[in-house]
């Protein structure tokens, strides 16, 4: 029984890295470049959802939607002021431009909260749901329903919407998707908006478990996402849910049976074991440069 | 015996044959021609000698050394360099440096002699600059030796692949489309230099091209390849007038 | 011995030992606050530090997000050593230096060779989660203190030493790129096919240029250590290796004297910056977006050139008077 309470665990917290890894695995198909700022977009999403609820007292469906808004926005934003003129730069100057968006989120969040954490009201609560003599937690279960529900969304959208497919072209050959009419800016745009919105979606069950925020509160789950998205084959979508999901299994398990502080080590462990195994990731698709 | 031996050689990726059943020998001192339309699998056959690719069918060897299945760069030290159709430089790099890396397996100091600057390191240092200076003056590039390998024109760019490949002091040189991009008069000139390092170095060649004039002009054999397979083999002015090659380039 | 004593060698050695006997006079003369001279050994060490990534990053072309985690295992072994040792200084510190380079070496064997079969932003990854997962051992290993630390380290660093360290660093890496064996590693970074058709072992140079920077980042690590008298695990995170990629990126690939100027700059405009208490990190954050939107800037870029870059105008008309 305790295994299966900590698989639940391991299942809600995997589906919360599923959610972030997303918009890693989106940006990244799309632009090629590792959105290091992703991670703090989940910390602005809890902040807005804070302010939301105990400062304002909007309704829980409001503020969720609002911080979604909020960080969607932001996304975009980023995307435009940082992003948009490094679209020809090479891979490093990205990067590191994306550690100083991540590093101003985090100090602005600083100036204007203060370093000590803030208690927030979870958003979603539902009790301890009985089966038999088993109980688990309600929270853990809304989770992952709701996880499951968003990831059926966004495929449908990718593969059914003309949005979507110009995603999938834009991923393929950014040139060949200009020429074919498709509009390549705004369809980045609109992959920074969706992968920010499940951002803040999953700001708001990370407070739902956790509880409490402060400025750095997105850098750990924002980095153990990257690693989900890695793991399960960056740029694959069903890959970003494989890898989300494993993750957290993997993390609940050891943190239940092996050592607490080790978790984080044994994670780590089995993304480069994984690597070398399979070099692009569980479900990545195998790249050969033609000679 | 020959200096390149292809028995049967073959890859297919997935269900396509990309080469199949390709045989060839080729003449120490001779320069041979691989003909054939767009997608024909000549460059296929390139990777297959430099073991970018592995055969899935077939052998070679070169000086009677049996080659299949080792890896580019035993390939290369064992006597096999390559241009690319693609021009691959180190771009970020001299010229002269370019030269210099191709030189690497000849003029040999160590790690320690490099880091701690031990006499080794300025004679041998000396000497690479001495065989690459005579080989940059061959294509006559010496001129602009301290210039980024990238931002020389395209025509330079292709003749300092040729000079970084005979740097390795190779027996076989593989050209992939030398002449690629060059108008008439270019091309005229890198059919002299071509015939020029064969005499000179005593090389033997085999290359990829497009333009039939160079082909027929240099070459002293020709292979045609379509959809990978071979369609004729044999003196330029034979293959050239062969029905089956016309067709194969000009439609029925 | 000729050559070793050239001119421009001779002039090098001059540079070398007036800048150190200017510190160092000006030391002696109290010119120093306690605060500027407190600085002169951290901004040492992240200058070996910088130069030993940048034959990861600038020359072989590879991203490393983990070169704190290098770091540290020469930190704790060097620490470790002299906390347990009765020796004195003289020897004690260079050994400790030797051990933690050596030890901090084999793990740049280790990480290398996953190098060997990821590429690009795979090898960013792993090298990432190689820091955080030696962090993390180091926080739960009761004998080099845990998460509370190593204490009662000698305070054995100084500027001298420091000093020494770091001109014998930029010296070896310095001489390594410019040898046949640094040819191999750029272009292996340029074209790692055409490299390989050349004849280059690929593998043996890859691992090559992990050892030397990790070599470098072990001894970077012991000073650190020698300096503080304390070693936390949490010091070595993965925002310490970030600062040492934007000290390389700053300071313009695959230049050392770039990667020097930039590890002096990002450790000194902290302390500028003290006043500024919350802002400081901020306006870190800022400088940094700023300076990679304004490199990447085709604008600014000629209006550099135009400034700057002599020798790219002469290249130009030549090859232009090639082109007549």
């Amino acid at each position: 029984m305790e295994f299966l309470a900590q698989l639940v665990n391991g299942l809600s917290l995997g589906s919360i890295y599923a959610l972030i890894a997303l918009g890693y695995t989106m940006v990244y198909g799309i632009c090629k470049m590792l959105n290091f700022a992703h991670g703090d977009v989940i910390m602005v999403g809890a902040y807005t959802l804070s302010i939301a609820m105990s400062t304002l007292h909007f309704p829980p469906y409001l503020a969720i939607p609002v911080s979604m808004l909020v960080c969607a926005v932001l996304g975009v934003t980023i995307e435009r002021i940082a992003y948009k003129p490094l679209r020809q730069a090479s891979p490093l100057a990205v990067l590191i431009t994306a550690i100083g968006v991540s590093y101003f989120l985090q100090s602005l969040a600083l100036l204007i909260f203060g370093s000590t954490q803030r208690k927030v009201e979870s958003a979603i609560n539902v009790g301890l749901i009985h089966i038999g003599d088993f109980a688990i937690s309600g929270n853990a279960v809304v989770t992952l329903l709701l996880t499951i529900v968003l990831m059926v969304g966004l495929t449908w959208f990718i593969n059914h919407t003309m949005t979507g497919k110009a995603m999938l072209a834009v991923s393929e050959d950014k040139g060949a998707a200009q020429l074919m009419g498709v509009n390549v800016n705004k369809t980045i745009a609109v992959t920074f908006l969706s992968g920010s919105a499940l951002a803040a979606v999953a700001g708001v069950l990370y407070i739902a478990s956790y509880g409490y925020v402060g400025p750095y509160t997105g850098s750990m789950p924002g980095i153990k996402a990257f690693v989900a998205a890695v793991l399960g084959g960056i740029g694959s979508v069903p890959g970003a849910m494989l890898g989300g999901i494993l993750l957290g299994i993997i993390e609940s398990l050891s943190k239940a049976y092996i050592s607490t502080q080790l978790a984080d080590a044994i994670v780590f462990g089995v993304l480069i074991v994984v690597l070398l195994v399979k070099p692009t990731g569980l479900l990545g698709k195998k790249v050969t440069e033609k000679v | 015996m020959s200096l390149l031996e292809v028995k049967n050689l073959g890859i297919h990726f997935g269900g396509l044959r990309a080469v199949d059943g390709f045989n060839v020998s080729i003449e120490q001192g001779s320069l041979y021609g691989l003909i054939g339309p767009n997608g024909a699998g000549k460059t296929t056959v390139f990777n297959l000698l430099t073991g970018v690719y592995q055969p899935t069918a077939g052998t070679f060897f070169l000086d009677g050394e049996n080659l299949t299945g080792h890896s580019t760069m035993e390939i290369s030290h064992r006597g096999i360099a390559r241009t690319f159709q693609n021009i691959r430089l180190f771009t970020k790099m001299s010229v002269l440096d370019n030269v210099k890396v191709g030189l690497h397996r000849h003029v040999k100091y160590s790690l320690a002699s490099g880091i701690f600057r031990l006499p080794s390191y300025f004679r041998d240092e000396q000497e690479l600059n001495e065989r690459a200076r005579k080989l940059l003056e061959v294509f006559d590039l010496y001129g602009e030796k301290d210039f980024l390998a990238s931002n020389l024109p395209y025509g330079k760019q292709r003749k300092l692949e040729i000079a970084r490949a005979l740097a390795t002091s190779p027996k076989l040189l593989l050209l992939d489309e030398p002449a690629a991009g060059m108008n008439p008069n270019e091309t005229a000139e890198l059919m002299e230099t071509i015939r020029f390092v064969r005499d000179e170095f005593n090389m033997t060649i085999l290359l990829i091209e497009h333009d039939m004039k160079l082909v027929s002009g240099i070459c002293e054999e020709i292979t045609v390849l379509n959809f990978g397979q071979m369609l004729a083999q044999g003196k330029p002015s034979d293959v050239l007038n062969d029905p089956k090659v016309v067709v194969a380039y000009l439609g029925e | 011995m000729k050559q070793l004593l050239s001119k421009k060698n001779l002039f090098l050695l001059a540079v070398i030992a007036v800048i150190y006997a200017v510190l160092f006079a000006l030391d002696a003369q109290g010119f120093f606050s306690r605060q500027a001279k407190a600085l002169l050994v951290p901004i040492g060490i992240n200058i070996i530090l910088a130069v030993s990534l940048s034959l990861i990053v600038g020359f072989l072309g590879e991203l490393s997000l983990g070169h704190a985690g290098f770091m540290s295992v020469g930190a704790y072994t060097g620490c470790m050593l002299t906390v347990n040792l009765d020796l004195p200084m003289y020897i004690e510190l260079p050994l400790a230096m030797l051990m933690g380079g050596i030890v901090a070496a084999i793990f740049g064997v280790i990480i290398g060779i996953p190098a060997l079969r990821l590429r690009g932003d795979y090898l960013a990854i792993v090298t990432l989660a190689f820091g955080e997962i030696i962090r993390s051992i180091f926080n739960n290993l009761s004998v080099v203190g845990g998460s509370g630390g190593l204490n009662g380290i000698p305070k054995y660093s100084n500027y001298t030493i420091v000093y020494i360290m770091l001109v014998i660093t930029i010296i070896v890496i310095t001489n390594l790129v410019n040898s046949r064996h640094g040819r191999a590693i750029c272009s292996i970074r340029d074209n790692k096919i055409a490299a390989e058709s050349m004849g280059i072992p690929v593998v043996y140079y890859k691992l090559l240029a992990f050892v030397v920077a990790a070599f470098f980042a072990g001894i970077a690590g012991v000073l650190y250590g020698h300096n503080l008298g304390i070693l936390k695990p949490s010091t070595f995170d993965f925002n310490k290796s970030i600062e040492i990629l934007v000290m390389v990126v700053m300071g313009g690939m695959g230049s050392i004297p770039g990667s020097v100027i930039a590890a002096l700059l990002i450790t000194v405009l902290p302390e500028i910056l003290r006043g500024l208490q919350d802002y400081r990190m901020l306006i870190y954050a800022v400088v940094l977006i700023v300076m990679m939107l304004l490199n990447n800037n085709a604008k600014f870029n000629s209006f550099k050139q135009r400034v700057f870059s002599k020798k790219a105008k002469k290249q130009g008309a030549d090859l232009a008077k090639e082109g007549e």
